[in-house]
């Protein structure tokens, strides 16, 4: 760097707060959408900054700008005081900008080691020396805290480590700059722990971080600055300590916030337990998967299930479902056996089931929104009896409206919908097919306040017109807000059922907690 | 305008356009057509004539391929049915009748039906890859074909049987109205039914269409099943083309010629969206490009090297990177003429 450089940019700016980042007046344009109007944004070292907004306000456009995905129609990019034009990742990355995403990008089948060193392994004349190349791994991973065997395969680790690993990948290329889209919205809490201190540690060492969730709580407990986008444009930049979080909410909706309260009273609607169960499984379960688990849905009930990751909430659903087959108990629909060996057996008793993983599970990316929305019906009727236009035109209509589909637009690809919007296409899919019990897990993992409050909304409201729903979230407000019975699984197995009527969330978290004490005595 | 450059049928139909064009200029006499006897005569009309067998192939090829698979199999169930028709002919008494070639023809493409439907059952219950699955038949496939003419290549003289690649209806080959009726068939089951969207579905996301309790199995059966009827119709033109089962000749490399005419047509390997019509355009691409070859006097030895030299640019066209590129320069070059204009862009 030339001498006078330096001298200038230390005149200019105060020593405590240099920015790295500095966008000005980015502007994206897609066919028909201005996603990014005039956008500016300024990322400092050592800093945490967390970009907030809404499904579609343009968090991740802007991302995309920054880290080379997207090429920009107007606006200025200057990372360390130069002017940048990005036109692949990898501008970004040698301008020091890493990502870790939301679903990890790393290669599943190589080891941990050689997942770090990609593209840096230390070589010599010979060729790569893979004992230093895995010696020098090792020692970016215990930067971050991480201890493990850098030979063993990087698919035996959880999501949760695969994350630092992901991280320390960043850190061999010295980057100056981490952005983490999501990355805590499949960890338990002991994980997303051990993240954030690994995140404090790299801004401690001047690192800038920006950082994307969707978990309120996270915001706060980590990021030094907010960021809100609203509808592609910038509402504005704020110390998180000044940002009360009714503000925040109100500057990502642009609106009052909805009164998520009255939701709550579906908790204390009245369910009648003497009548037949809609559903019944009794000691359903699965070896290595689930141990014999009962389970009661009664009609226009919301059975929540709560526990952490991997406590087997969603093994449990999956085996209602058929998705999985169980080896061991039975199930009943009404009173009356039902062999559930497949998810059309499932969808012929009328049960419908929305899966977690919304994009390898759930959505069909290169059909369009009206076509995602009949599959279901579709394939209960099979491939002779084709939906007609017309049909499909007034379902689709009826649906986007009802769940407030953005774009409504049933022409376009679902994979360029939001993830929130994604959600409610498969809701749309599913409750098209008319169905008695509606399985959802996490249906509101990933989206944003304003998606997540009408799917609320929609659930207590369907339930009171008699749907059952069996409702599955790792945020346990959100599960004592909606159901009236909630069921408590840790470690593979159920532990027990609460009544939601008189509870709040620190009793749930106390009752997992008070039954791990126990059984570890 | 837009729209139509982004429709997935544009470039296809671009690349077959500017080859005719090259073909035209080059030679006024190929856009010629004289009609002799009521019949029509010319390379346009040769070329409708002799795309036929890979028309029906590279349609199943499409349906296959929209379901993440590929069928390499498609040649050597050619060589099976053309062989067991044949046969049939050969050893009938009255080779001539009406009720034997039905009999043959319908004996050659339950043959490859029933190859279609193994392969699919490799695929789609045992869940071993498409490739490997087909790979079987392709081997396996001609042995059955020479077993079954007992090594030799066996010809006939039926004039019924060689009416069906050779002869004509109202001025046009016969040949020409079997693709039109293939391409009907396969276009009305595929889009005035659901199965069209559902095989997409199942080609894109096949857990997530599982979970839509989409019988995802009995789709990817079907398509192998179609690939074989469709093969083994392929079969019966080719063989009444030559009036002889070459098991080792009928259908040779077609599979390749088919693959590409899919992917030509704007169908991604990768499985997903197809587009029946954007095969059509592929296979016409290559049968005039086989055409221009043979006129333009390319030496045989390195004609395959003309053709994937022209393979190369169709491909590279619809290439995102060379699309990109060719955008920036074109945004370059507009960028500096526009001063001059300035007046009609404002």
């Amino acid at each position: 760097m030339p001498v006078d450089d330096v001298v200038a940019s230390t005149d200019v700016e105060p020593a405590d707060v240099k920015p790295i980042v500095e966008m000005r007046g980015i502007t994206i344009e897609f066919p028909g959408v201005k996603a990014l109007d005039g956008v500016d944004f300024t990322l400092r070292a050592g800093e945490i900054h967390c970009l907030m907004g809404e499904n579609g306000a343009g968090k991740s456009t802007l991302i995309k700008a920054l880290t080379g995905v997207y090429a920009i129609d107007s606006g200025s990019i200057t990372v360390g005081g130069s002017p940048k034009s990005f036109r692949s990742t990898a501008d970004a990355q040698r301008a020091g900008i890493s990502t870790v995403y939301q679903e990890v990008n790393l290669c599943t089948n190589l080891s941990v080691g050689e997942n770090v060193m990609l593209g840096h392994e230390v070589r010599t004349a010979a060729g790569i020396d893979w004992r230093a190349t895995h010696r020098e791994a090792s020692r970016h991973l215990q930067n971050l805290g991480v201890d493990i065997d850098t030979r063993s395969g990087l698919f035996s680790h959880s999501i949760a480590i695969q994350q630092l690993i992901a991280i320390s990948r960043a850190m061999v290329t010295d980057s100056t700059v981490l952005i983490l889209d999501e990355p805590t919205s499949s960890l338990d809490r002991a994980e997303v722990d051990q993240l954030f201190s690994v995140i404090r540690a790299l801004r401690d060492r001047g690192v800038a971080i920006l950082f994307v969730t969707h978990f309120l709580d996270q915001v706060y407990e980590l990021s030094d600055t907010i960021t809100v986008l609203r509808n592609g444009a910038l509402v504005g930049e704020y110390p998180a300590a000044d940002l009360p979080r009714s503000e925040l909410i109100a500057k990502m909706i642009g609106r009052e916030l909805a009164d998520l309260t009255a939701i709550s009273s579906s908790s204390k609607r009245e369910i009648d337990r003497d009548a037949t169960p809609l559903l019944k499984a009794t000691s359903l379960g699965k070896k290595g998967v689930l141990e014999p688990a009962d389970l009661d849905v009664y009609e226009g009930e919301v059975v929540g299930i709560a526990g952490l990751l991997g406590s087997g909430r969603t093994e449990l659903a999956r085996l209602v479902y058929g998705a999985d087959r169980a080896d061991t108990g039975r199930v009943e629909k009404r009173g009356v056996l039902a062999r559930i060996t497949a998810p059309r057996h499932a969808i012929d008793h009328r049960i419908a089931f929305s899966s977690e993983d919304r994009r390898a599970e759930g959505i069909v990316g290169d059909l369009t929104v009206a076509e995602n929305i009949i599959l279901g019906i579709q394939a209960r009727r099979g491939w002779l009896r084709r939906v007609s236009k017309a049909e499909t035109d007034a379902l689709v209509a009826e649906y986007i409206d009802a769940l407030g589909v953005r774009p409504a637009d049933p022409n376009r690809p679902v994979r360029n919908l939001s993830g929130g919007n994604q959600q409610k296409v498969l809701l749309a899919r599913w409750l098209a097919t008319a169905p008695e019990l509606i399985i959802l897990d996490e249906p509101t993992r990933g989206i944003d306040v304003g998606a997540k409050a009408d799917i609320q909304r929609k659930v207590a409201e369907l339930s009171a017109k008699g749907l059952s729903v069996i409702f599955i979230s790792s945020e346990i407000e959100e599960v004592v807000r909606l159901a009236q019975r909630i069921i408590v699984m840790r470690d593979r197995r159920k532990i027990g059922e609460l009544e939601s009527h008189d509870i709040d969330v620190d009793d749930v978290i106390d009752y997992i907690a008070h039954e791990a004490q126990e059984t570890v005595a | 305008m837009k729209n139509i450059v982004r429709h997935t049928v544009f470039w296809p139909v671009v690349a077959l356009v500017a080859l005719l064009l090259v073909n035209t200029i080059a030679r006024p006499t190929f856009a010629k057509i004289v009609i002799q006897n009521g019949q029509l005569y010319g390379t346009p009309i040769e070329i409708l004539r002799n795309s036929a067998p890979l028309m029906l192939v590279a349609l199943g090829m499409t349906i296959v391929i929209a379901t993440r698979g590929i069928d390499l199999s498609v040649g050597a169930m050619m060589a099976v049915s053309g062989s067991v028709a044949l046969t049939i002919i050969d050893s009938s008494p009255t080779p001539e009748a009406p009720g034997v070639i039905a009999l043959a023809i319908g004996a050659g493409v339950l043959a490859t039906l029933l190859f279609g439907t193994w392969n699919g059952f490799l695929v789609s219950v045992l869940g071993i890859q498409p490739i490997i699955a087909t790979l079987v038949l392709m081997l396996a496939g001609r042995g059955i074909a020479l077993l079954i003419t007992g090594g030799f290549i066996t010809t006939v003289n039926s004039a019924p049987y060689k009416f069906i690649s050779q002869g004509y209806v109202l001025g046009f080959p016969f040949a020409f109205f079997v693709s039109i009726l293939a391409v009907t068939v396969v276009v009305l089951i595929q889009r005035k039914t659901a199965l069209g969207m559902l095989t997409e579905a199942v080609g894109i996301n096949p857990e997530a269409s599982r979970l839509a309790g989409v019988r995802s199995r009995g789709i990817i059966w079907g398509a192998y099943a179609a690939s074989g009827v469709l093969a083994g119709f392929a079969g019966i033109l080719y063989s009444s083309n030559i009036m002889a089962a070459d098991a080792n000749a009928a259908g040779n490399l077609i599979e390749l010629d088919a693959i590409l005419a899919v992917v030509l047509g704007g169908t991604s390997l990768m499985g997903g969206k197809f587009s029946i019509a954007g095969t059509v355009i592929g296979v016409f691409t290559i049968q005039t490009l086989r055409s221009t070859i043979v006129f333009l006097g390319v030496p045989p030895p390195v004609s395959p090297v003309f053709l994937a030299g022209v393979v190369i640019v169709v491909v590279a066209v619809r290439s995102q990177l060379v699309r990109q590129t060719a955008a920036r320069w074109f945004r370059a070059i507009r960028s500096t003429v526009r001063p001059l204009n300035s007046k009609v862009t404002s």
